[in-house]
């Protein structure tokens, strides 16, 4: 999903930069906010383990391949504004060192992996987990949802964004000077190859990660509150054994 | 006396399972085709015929020093893409992680 430069034209890479802007410096504004000190080393460990994730790439039948990106969980452990500030560090790398996404694009990049894929990942674990226990297998699945559908709608998006260039951008004689591709090719092609392969990597990753946290650290969890003081020594005790 | 918290005990194993994940990174180099819509200027003239001019202009406008997560070279094979591909994850995962906590340290006030 790291689209690389020449695939979006000005009109799109333009306004994705605008859309990021206001994006990270409330992200930035929110992780001051709400983040302690004892947290950061969290943010860092999210970042870089976004960034290997990635490198974890699934071939999938007819010679493409993806992967998933972890976002969501970082958005259900720390925060969905903390996930734009780590994805974006790592999308920044990725595209600066690695070649992997454009520069034009990276406004774009961000706002598919760095915002979708937290924010509908956060709020489906939101929604579905309601007043569960914190490890539940409810709300394990709820977290494991929320990054399948998470990683699907960001895909879906970032197929509109490069459909829409033949329609945006073109010569006098209607030959598309961005992605050749219109809305009927990309926007399938992006669902089938994440919804089939790369979103059940992220269910596994996001299932997975939030069972261990939420098990054996749920006051990492950023808005996690103990049911009782009692609860939380118990939980202390069993930790430390 | 400071004992070992609970979730200092958790970042230690997040830490190890983060070594692990980058043991195994090499299994990301098993899928070698190019992800829908990432292909570089010879796949897209395949596959539609030519290369759009817009495209063209933008694309390859940065030269990444460790492009494709590979050293430099032209290397075809799981076997000499693995060097390359160790050295990403480890420069990947210690300057995200580096920046990702400068951040953190810069913006983050609160010690309660």
């Amino acid at each position: 999903m790291h689209i690389p430069d020449g695939y979006l034209g000005p009109t799109t890479f333009i306004i994705m930069y605008l859309i990021m802007i206001p994006i990270w410096i409330y992200a930035g504004y929110w992780v001051q906010k709400s983040l302690r000190s004892r947290q950061i080393p969290y943010l860092a460990l999210g970042a870089a383990f976004s960034f290997v994730i990635m490198m974890f790439n699934v071939p999938v039948p007819g010679g493409s391949s993806g992967h998933a990106v972890g976002s969501a969980l970082v958005g259900i452990i720390l925060g969905p504004w903390t996930a734009v500030v780590t994805t974006s560090c790592a999308l920044l790398i990725q595209c600066l060192i690695f070649g992997d996404g454009g520069i034009t694009a990276f406004g774009a990049n961000c706002f598919n992996m760095g915002t979708v894929i937290p924010f509908v990942g956060y709020y489906t674990y939101k929604l579905i987990a309601g007043n569960s226990e914190i490890t539940s297998k409810l709300r394990i699945a709820a977290a494991a949802i929320g990054g399948y559908l998470g990683l699907a709608v960001a895909a879906g998006i970032a197929g509109f964004e490069m459909g829409i260039q033949p329609i945006l951008e073109h010569t006098a004689t209607g030959t598309p000077l961005y992605m050749p591709y219109g809305l009927n090719v990309t926007v399938p092609a992006m669902l089938i190859d994440h919804m089939g392969f790369f979103c059940w990597v992220e269910l596994i990753v996001t299932g997975l990660g939030f069972a261990y946290i939420a098990k054996n650290s749920p006051e990492v969890i950023f808005n996690y509150k103990p049911p009782s003081s009692k609860t939380i020594e118990e939980q202390k005790e069993v930790g430390s054994s | 006396m400071k004992t070992l918290k609970p979730m200092d005990k958790t970042l230690k194993i997040l830490i190890y399972a983060l070594i692990v994940f980058v043991i195994c990174v090499p299994v990301g180099l098993i899928a070698s085709g190019t992800a829908f819509g990432e292909w570089g200027p010879d796949e897209l003239n395949q596959s539609v015929g030519y290369i759009p001019a817009g495209f063209a202009s933008l694309n390859g406008l940065w030269n990444a020093p460790l492009v494709g997560y590979d050293l430099p070279g032209n290397h075809q094979t799981i076997p000499t893409q693995t060097p390359g591909y160790y050295v990403s994850a480890i420069v990947g995962v210690f300057v995200v992680g580096g920046i990702a906590y400068v951040i953190g340290k810069a913006i983050v006030k609160r010690n309660d």
